[in-house]
């Protein structure tokens, strides 16, 4: 099965051999996509049968919350920390950045773009929180608790006095430019680091 | 009923090396009972020892030979099972201290020809591993695919990674801990005085004896098959239902079906388990505690595992090994960069539950020994 095109553009950032914490990391799909380059990865997971799931597949996945959990790990364990997809559902994103951020020099966090066209669209015309292909849950379910634009994101980056080291936008799966990446990109993946 | 668990013959190897015990004294020579499942690879690298719990035995997945019951991971191991035989290796050796042919309470003195009883010295978990080691030495296998355990094996699983690091490539630990808790030694202290309060016990001296202290040690079971359980579990299966009567007799037998289901769990224990060495084992386990020679750090006894891949599985209804000593486990090997898994599972049965029908288990165990392999 082909990987998710955020997936797939961290598997290809990866160095090989360089060591990986994954953090949300589901059943391991994109862990197994690194093993199968030389990466030493480990995993981070909420749910319990996606754990299993992955402990079935050969992975190294401990069950925790992103929340609490990155506290159990010392500094530098890793070289990379991968949040995808998790930022926007965390009780505090800033934190949680910083804790990626000391537990590896390097960060890859991707989240969907609360700025993305359609969003604005919706919220405009409808007056209606967002449902969309990448924020599929009514609002009132949603884990996503705190949704991020992209400027959000950068301005937070820079508060903290965070490097960013490379950025990709997707629109519909697909690369899109940076230039008004804020209302273009549906979803946007940052490689940050520490300065 | 001691003396005829005794007479019962087991595939076993006396090795003539002294081991030193963490408690000061020294076995002059080690006897330890074994069976084997599936055939070792000519490089002798498909070798998985699985640890047994307190009151288990080598018999892992053949019958046994006092009660004639199907080994007590039968589900688990085997031809094309989670611990898959065609595949694996399987070595399961009876504890130092037990009562299956390995050297306990029950082996005769060298001088005087009669059982030891109490005079056998006071074993720990990480002298039972010491033992299961020489074994593998006589067996020529340097090094195990995995060391796998449940409860107390899961113990000996840790500690192997603790003591020889060098010799194991994965540890699968199932509702485990990595030290006795205060409530852990009570539950224990409370059986071990069951046993030495049954004026049949004799200080221990009861092997050529016509009464053994087959009450004192049934007692001992009841209490302890209680921690095993899950209130949850105990309702669903027994709630407080009668036992054969519509009423309640006003008396002190077993009205309750779970009163009637204990004593038959006790009773039938005493046919398969020597007193005695239920002390020395109990023991074993109270004093158990990883971190204590490592000032109090888990993480110290784990310095040189670093390359052992762990998992971890509590189950959510076990309140003796709860989940908190479970992750207790995972930090330390987390700050000791060793590869950890670990994940909670759901079952209804409470501590049991590693012995018990629960499919995730499985699927986990089979993908833990898998991996890299």
């Amino acid at each position: 099965m082909a990987l998710r095109p955020d997936l797939a553009i961290i598997a290809d950032a990866v160095p090989s051999s360089a060591r990986v914490l994954d953090v949300g990391c589901g059943d391991g799909e994109l862990m197994v996509a690194l093993r199968g380059k030389g990466v030493d990865a480990r995993g981070l997971e909420i749910d319990p049968a996606n754990v299993t799931a992955a402990i079935a597949r050969g992975q190294s996945v401990v069950q925790g919350d992103a929340n609490r959990d990155l506290a159990d790990y010392p500094d530098d364990a890793f070289d990379y920390a991968i949040l995808s997809q998790t930022l926007q559902t965390t009780e505090r994103p800033d934190r949680v950045v910083g804790e990626l951020l000391r537990i590896a020099p390097r960060a890859f966090v991707s989240f969907p773009n609360f700025a993305h066209w359609r969003v604005r669209l919706a919220l405009l015309w409808n007056g209606r929180m967002p449902v969309t292909r990448l924020l599929p849950v009514a609002w009132y379910e949603t884990p996503n608790i705190h949704h991020v634009t992209v400027r959000d994101f950068r301005e937070l980056l820079r508060e903290k006095g965070i490097k960013v080291e490379r950025v990709w936008h997707l629109s519909g799966d697909k690369p899109t430019s940076d230039a008004a990446a804020s209302w273009r990109a549906e979803h946007a993946i940052f490689l940050i680091a520490r300065t | 009923m001691a003396s005829l668990l005794h007479q019962i013959q087991h595939q076993n190897v006396t090795i003539q090396t002294p081991l030193p015990l963490d408690g000061g004294q020294i076995l002059p020579s080690v006897t330890i009972a074994w069976q084997s499942y599936g055939a070792l690879n000519a490089d002798r690298s498909n070798a998985v020892l699985v640890c047994h719990a307190l009151t288990g035995d080598q018999y892992v997945a053949s019958d046994h030979p006092a009660t004639g019951k199907p080994g007590w991971w039968a589900r688990m191991v085997g031809p094309g099972k989670p611990i898959d035989t065609d595949r694996f290796h399987v070595i399961c050796a009876n504890v130092l201290g037990s009562c299956m042919g390995s050297s306990g309470p029950a082996t005769p003195d060298a001088a005087t020809g009669a059982p030891l009883g109490m005079a056998f010295p006071v074993i720990t978990i990480t002298d039972m591993v010491r033992a299961q080691a020489m074994l593998l030495d006589h067996l020529g296998i340097s090094r195990l695919h995995a060391v796998v355990g449940g409860s107390m094996g899961g113990m000996q699983t840790l500690a192997w990674a603790a003591t020889y690091p060098e010799r194991l490539a994965s540890a699968l630990v199932i509702a485990s801990a990595a030290r006795h808790s205060a409530q852990n030694i009570a539950f224990h202290e409370v059986g071990r005085q069951a046993i030495m309060a049954d004026p049949d016990w004799q200080d221990g001296n009861y092997y050529d004896k016509f009464c053994t202290p087959t009450k004192g040690l049934a007692v001992a079971r009841m209490a302890a098959h209680i921690t095993y359980l899950s209130e949850e579990g105990l309702t669903e299966k027994f709630g407080r239902r009668l036992q054969a009567r519509d009423i309640k007799s006003f008396g002190f037998d077993a009205d309750f079906q779970i009163e009637s289901y204990l004593r038959h769990q006790g009773l039938a224990f005493t046919d398969r388990f020597d007193a005695n060495a239920y002390l020395y084992i109990t023991r074993a386990m109270d004093y158990f505690d990883l971190a204590e020679p490592h000032d109090g750090r888990l993480a110290g006894a784990f310095a040189a595992a670093r390359d052992v891949r762990f998992t971890l599985v509590s189950f959510d209804t076990d309140w003796l090994y709860p989940t908190s000593e479970s992750r207790r486990i995972v930090q330390a090997l987390q700050s000791a960069g060793a590869a950890a898994s670990f994940v909670e599972l759901s079952a209804p049965f409470g501590h049991d539950s590693f012995l018990l029908d629960v499919p995730a288990l499985d699927r986990l165990v089979a993908g833990a020994l898998g991996s890299g392999f």
